[in-house]
């Protein structure tokens, strides 16, 4: 007779099933006040009888790295005392406190965010992490991913900006979060026990009061209220003024020639142009812009979008408005300047404000002002470049609005209209006529290939050495291209170059592609 | 002064009898050494005891009371001398430290401490670093404690049973004239948590006593003979009778069904402060309830060395087998079970590291991975129907979470906000950008955080205070030469001797940058000799310039002021190409900005409410003028210098961006100035309560401004317009 185990196996659960306690994860910042909360919450529990038990981990992540803590809490039971655990358990997690958005999702990586018990209560701002900072160009994550892992994995969830919220109310973000988890209702203690514990905190306490409160009433769905400043903000409007006759003319012009498609990228690209320089430079982009869509219509661009002239449109705008000393200056001396400052400082009723520039000009950015003729004569007197180098280049703490220093400032602002003699005009405008020539070379036997030409400016920018650095990547990525011009996978290896030339040196290795391309081509 | 106000903590040190105590269990360590009888305190401050240290220092005035002596000490080796007032009289003294880093810079004392043994009560609390969060190698303390032997205490994380084995502690130490090492883990540390307390106890015998009845005996001095008979001592009378005093007084714990009344097959043996996470694991498998009631026997050490072999037989004989529960490696305690049982010729199996993981934390995850297997191998029924368990790994699974690991960007730990020693890292940024890179020996304390992005700066951290001494060997440079960094705490610690001492007399030819921030910011701000606060219990600002004199250094230079990055980019240029013999010292100065706000807030927002002139500094960028390079960041890493986009279909990236946590530092305009980089940063000095002069300038200037800004405006078409 065959032996049948299952027979004399117990089949009654070992224990019981016995009563948990509640576990609350807080995932925050160093420095960002998980352990206040961590203390209200622990002393909510207190105050109901309940015994609570809370950890943290201080070390080094106290300076600004992740950190975590962790709290659990449970009613004695016949004088018995419970024994808590000390760490969140992957898949045991009541609630999660996340005081920032990112950090939201890696709690989800941690296991500690489950759709059979987890509540995730999350601020939905962000604090950028070092990586998505210094990134050259664009680096910041897409937090999409995060929402979408919320949407599956919490059991119930909360997320609205508490950290805007908070900061309306002149609080910060804990006192937020504890009114989001009170309205939770995940904790079994009324919502005046909350109010007690704050205010037994005595200093600053009317000010987290409004601001649970408010996440209160949020959390309820009672309000809209949050995601910006309670005001709403005052928009700096310029005087509505009718639009010169000239510049509606450009404008007509630019809404009966380009297409739907090209139109509103058209149209910044011309604000910023007049804006840069006058009237007559935006018909000068309107006119270059032209001749590329005239190009672009026999290459039956319509059936791509029209992509060599949106993205000419935007990188033509941006390689006519180069960044110059007149320009700096002025930005600097505008008069919405002075408003959004004030905004941006947060001034208030009978304060002032100075400001102070930090600025380093350079031989090269005087020799850039100079008419053409003389900038280049400069330029090859060695001797005398170099004795005005060492008195112009140094450090200066410019008063912007210091009578002084803004009549300086403004002085340079207004040579603009001797813009168009100067030598770093000039060369500008050489560049941009190589470029573009380039770029309606290319696009007739590749029109892949002339769009990501037209795209190479991005690789330009900034000022003095950063610009420099620009100008020898597009440089270089410009020869590369006419080398492997002829290929079919022309435009993939252009793509490549420029997305890597951006990020040269950070994470990106320049010099290395293009060996790999001559070696392939 | 340190990071923390411990006023509102020191009134819990005065805690009478029967009352509750509710706090961290750090604290309620501290207050279990009152209620002890110590006569003296000493430490070195680091993460998880630094509390400890900080409460003590708030608590002057219950210490002059109680006529205890505690003193912040110079190192972790100091402290472990300081335990030697023990060894001839009955002086109950206590010392805490960071393990295994203080246990290894403590263990020349402990050692010769160990071996002429104590009068008195000495006992050291080990806040043992281990684990997730833990920012130093992964030891165990327990090797220290062994090959020494001191008795190592691991109580069960509950407040009133560390509290009481901290009595006990001490009793055991004197009963077998060893030190006592009293290990808290990380978590427990800090851990709110309560117990009732009892009256603080005066020392009946006093340092006093001790200094004006002066003994001696030759016997208790490590010198052959003497070192011989300890070793014997040891061995024949110490351990047998700390072994009786653990049995009699019943230190470790018993939990589980009652012997006879229950045949359990296995049982598990476990280090004290792992119990709270093992009780949790046996929950989630239905074999214990939340209060502890468990149906699978435990033995709980809460003393780790020595083992008690007869207690150990006891429980496991009759079983099939036993699992030791042991966090950390090497599995010391599982071998030594192993050998307990060989020699007294019990049968059962000893399961451990086999089922559980060798190293890392014994998280509950982890335990109840190894717990099933466990179960699994030696006695399945126990598992009964297998209740489900807790288990992420479904989720973790998910596709949109697995897409999650590559979008969440790592957050390291990095400088605070107005830090002063960013600039210090930003200009040896631009220095190597100049000269080329250079070896640099990093050292233990925030400075460290420059290995980090975005300076990534520094090859090796040796030891706090042995940054100068690990570019020891580069010390003849026929080219480049190697930069040692020290922060202000490691150099009283021990770098003037160990770096800069062996500099001058090896005639080394480096560079040695002093970090001096006036504190021993990273452990929680504590005062050192240098501070420049004045210390109404210590004897602070004595200038790191005259110790470098007084070991001979002759080239110094100070930098007073570490945000100006010009000047801090010439004197690092100096030291690297100065044709100058010796070794190039560079002491960078300024307050840290954490301890700084801490400080001078409070007083400017109470000028600022008193309608005094307050003159504040912030920091911005103007957006039309950033072009998103984003260099600016990457010479700096502040918080409050973060990037955003703009609504503007012209702009491929986003912009620079300062928030409102700025503290105006200057950093960000001096590293544009200094880098050569953009014009976009500009300094606000806000004046709070202007005065008329203010108001008058202001007005003028503005009236200027308006004039001319109108004139201008008037004859173009701005932007927004269109």
């Amino acid at each position: 007779m065959m032996r049948d185990e299952t027979v004399k196996l117990r089949l009654d659960p070992a224990g019981e099933a016995t009563e948990r306690p509640i576990s609350i994860a807080i995932v925050a910042m160093g420095g960002q006040g998980g352990g206040v909360l961590t203390g209200w919450i622990v002393k909510l529990a207190e105050a109901a009888g309940w015994v609570a038990q809370s950890t943290s981990v201080p070390g080094v992540a106290q300076r600004t790295g992740a950190t975590i803590y962790y709290v659990e809490m449970m009613q004695p039971s016949g004088g018995r005392l419970p024994i808590l655990a000390q760490m969140p358990t992957p898949g045991d997690v009541d609630v999660v406190l996340a005081s920032e958005f990112i950090e939201a999702g890696r709690s989800i990586l941690r296991g500690i965010v489950t759709p059979d018990r987890t509540t995730l209560i999350a601020s939905s701002h962000r604090s950028l992490a070092i990586a998505e900072k210094s990134a050259p160009g664009e680096g910041i994550a897409d937090d999409s991913a995060v929402t979408e892992a919320i949407g599956i994995t919490a059991r119930r969830s909360i997320i609205f900006d508490m950290n805007a919220l908070a900061t309306a109310h002149g609080s910060v973000i804990s006192s937020a979060m504890f009114g989001a988890l009170a309205a939770a209702d995940v904790l079994p203690f009324p919502v005046d026990a909350y109010h007690a514990v704050i205010k037994g905190e005595g200093k600053g306490g009317s000010a987290s009061i409004k601001a649970f409160d408010a996440a209160f009433a949020r959390t309820e769905g009672k309000t809209d209220e949050a995601d910006a400043d309670p005001a709403p903000a005052e928009q700096a409007t310029p005087l509505r003024r009718p639009i010169p006759p000239r510049i509606a003319g450009l404008l007509d012009c630019l809404q009966t020639v380009m297409p739907p498609q090209v139109q509103p990228m058209a149209r910044a690209g011309l604000a910023k142009v007049i804006d840069f320089q006058d009237v007559a430079y935006g018909s000068l982009y309107l006119t270059k812009l032209e001749e590329i869509l005239r190009l672009d219509v026999e290459l039956a661009g319509e059936s791509k979008d029209f992509a060599l002239t949106f993205n000419a449109a935007k990188y033509l705008a941006n390689a006519m408005a180069y960044d110059d000393v007149i320009r700096v200056a002025d930005l600097k001396t505008r008069s919405t300047r002075l408003q959004r400052i004030g905004k941006e400082i947060g001034l208030g009723p009978g304060q002032l404000f100075e400001t102070t520039e930090y600025m380093h000009p350079r031989m090269e950015e005087l020799v850039g002002l100079a008419p053409a003729r003389l900038g280049r004569w400069l330029r090859r007197q060695d001797r005398l470049y170099a004795w005005l180098d060492r008195r112009i280049s140094k450090g200066r703490r410019v008063r912007t609005y210091s009578p002084g220093w803004f009549l300086v400032l403004y002085t340079m602002a207004g040579l603009r209209r001797f813009r168009r003699a100067s030598l770093r005009h000039a060369e500008e405008a050489a560049h941009r006529d190589a470029w573009l020539t380039l770029a309606t070379k290319l696009a007739p036997h590749n029109y892949a290939l002339g769009v990501e030409v037209v795209k190479c400016q991005r690789l330009i920018k900034g000022y003095s050495d950063t610009h420099a650095r620009g100008l020898s990547k597009f440089d270089r990525a410009m020869s590369e291209i006419r080398r492997l011009a002829h290929r079919d996978d022309a435009a993939d290896w252009a793509r490549r170059l420029r997305e890597t030339a951006v990020r040269d040196g950070e994470g990106g290795d320049f010099d290395g592609l293009i060996q790999t391309i001559r070696s392939v081509a | 002064m340190a990071e923390r106000s411990f006023a509102k903590e020191v009134e819990h040190l005065r805690l009478g009898d029967g009352e509750t105590f509710k706090g961290e269990a750090i604290l309620a360590i501290t207050k279990g050494l009152l209620q002890a009888g110590v006569s003296y305190v000493g430490g070195y401050q680091g993460s998880p005891i630094s509390h400890l240290m900080d409460v003590l220092s708030d608590a002057q005035d219950i210490l002059g009371e109680l006529g205890v002596n505690f003193q912040s000490s110079a190192s972790e080796a100091t402290a472990a001398a300081m335990l030697s007032a023990s060894v001839m009289y009955p002086l109950r003294g206590a010392v805490a430290w960071k393990s295994t880093v203080g246990t290894n810079v403590a263990s020349d004392a402990l050692a010769n401490l160990a071996s002429g043994g104590v009068t008195g009560g000495a006992m050291v609390i080990i806040g043992e670093d281990y684990g997730e969060g833990s920012s130093i190698m992964q030891e165990r303390t327990h090797a220290f404690a062994m090959k020494s032997q001191m008795w190592l205490l691991d109580p069960r994380p509950d407040h009133g049973r560390i509290v009481d084995l901290i009595q006990k502690g001490f009793e055991l130490s004197e009963a077998s004239n060893t030190p006592v090492m009293l290990e808290v883990r990380v978590r427990t540390c800090h851990m709110h948590g309560s117990f009732v307390c009892k009256d603080n106890v005066r020392p009946a015998f006093t340092l006093d006593d001790a200094l004006n009845t002066p003994r001696r005996d030759l016997q208790r001095i490590v010198l052959p003979p003497a070192a011989y008979e300890h070793e014997q001592e040891k061995i024949h009378h110490r351990l047998p009778a700390a072994i009786n005093f653990i049995r009699e007084q019943g230190l470790n714990e018993f939990f589980g069904p009652e012997p006879g009344t229950n045949e359990s097959k296995v049982g598990i043996i476990l280090q004290g402060g792992m119990y709270n996470n093992v009780i949790r694991a046996l929950q989630y498998l239905g074999l214990s309830d939340a209060y502890g009631d468990t149906k699978v026997p435990l033995y709980v050490l809460n003393v780790t060395y020595p083992l008690i072999d007869s207690e150990i037989e006891a429980f496991t004989r009759g079983k099939d087998a036993v699992l030791m529960v042991e966090e950390g490696q090497p599995e010391y305690l599982e071998q030594a079970l192993n050998t307990i049982l060989r020699r007294r010729d019990v049968a059962t199996r000893i399961h451990g590291k086999d089922v559980l993981p060798m190293g890392g934390d014994y998280s509950v995850e982890a335990l109840l991975n190894g717990f099933e297997t466990f179960f699994e191998k030696a006695d399945p029924r126990a598992l009964g129907n297998r209740p489900p368990r807790p288990d992420a790994r479904p989720v973790l699974a998910l596709p949109p979470v697995e897409r999650l690991k590559s979008v969440v960007p790592a957050r390291p730990p990095g400088l605070c906000t107005g830090c002063p020693e960013r600039p210090i890292f930003a200009a040896m940024k631009l220095v190597q950008e100049d000269l080329g890179d250079h070896h640099v020996s990093a050292d233990i304390g925030c400075h460290l955080f420059s290995i980090l992005p975005p300076f990534n700066i520094g090859t090796t951290t040796m030891g706090f205070g042995l940054g100068g001494a690990s570019a020891a060997a580069f010390s003849r440079s026929s080219g480049k030469r190697s930069i040692a960094v020290m922060g202000d705490g490691g150099f009283w610690h021990n770098g003037l001797t160990s770096g800069i001492g062996n500099a001058v007399y090896n005639k080394h030819d480096g560079v040695f940058l002093i970090v001096d921030n006036f504190y021993s910011s990273a452990t929680g701000g504590q005062d050192i000799l240098s501070s420049r606060a004045p210390n109404k219990t210590r004897k602070t600002n004595n200038p790191i310039e005259k110790a470098l004199r007084g070991v001979g250094a002759t080239w110094i230079r100070e930098v007073d002021h570490t945000y100006d990055v010009g000047k801090m980019k010439r004197v690092l240029t100096e030291a690297l190409t100065t044709k100058d013999e010796g070794p190039k010292i560079i002491i960078a100065s300024s307050e840290c900005m954490l301890n700084k706000q801490r400080r001078v807030r409070p007083i400017e927002a109470k000028a600022v409410r008193d309608g005094k002139r307050v003159v504040k500094q912030r920091f911005g960028v103007d957006e039309d003028v950033c072009t998103g390079d984003h260099a600016c960041i990457r010479l700096s890493g502040c918080p409050s210098l973060s990037v955003k986009h703009l609504d503007d279909p012209l702009r491929d990236d986003p912009v620079a961006a300062i928030d409102n946590s700025c503290v105006g530092c200057g950093n960000c305009g001096e590293v544009s100035e200094a880098a050569v980089l953009c014009p976009s940063f500009y300094r606000a000095d806000i004046i709070h309560n202007p005065n008329w002069w203010d108001r008058f300038k202001a007005r003028m200037a503005l009236s200027l401004i308006n004039f001319l800004q109108a004139r201008r405006e008037r004859g173009r078409f701005m932007l927004e317009t269109i």
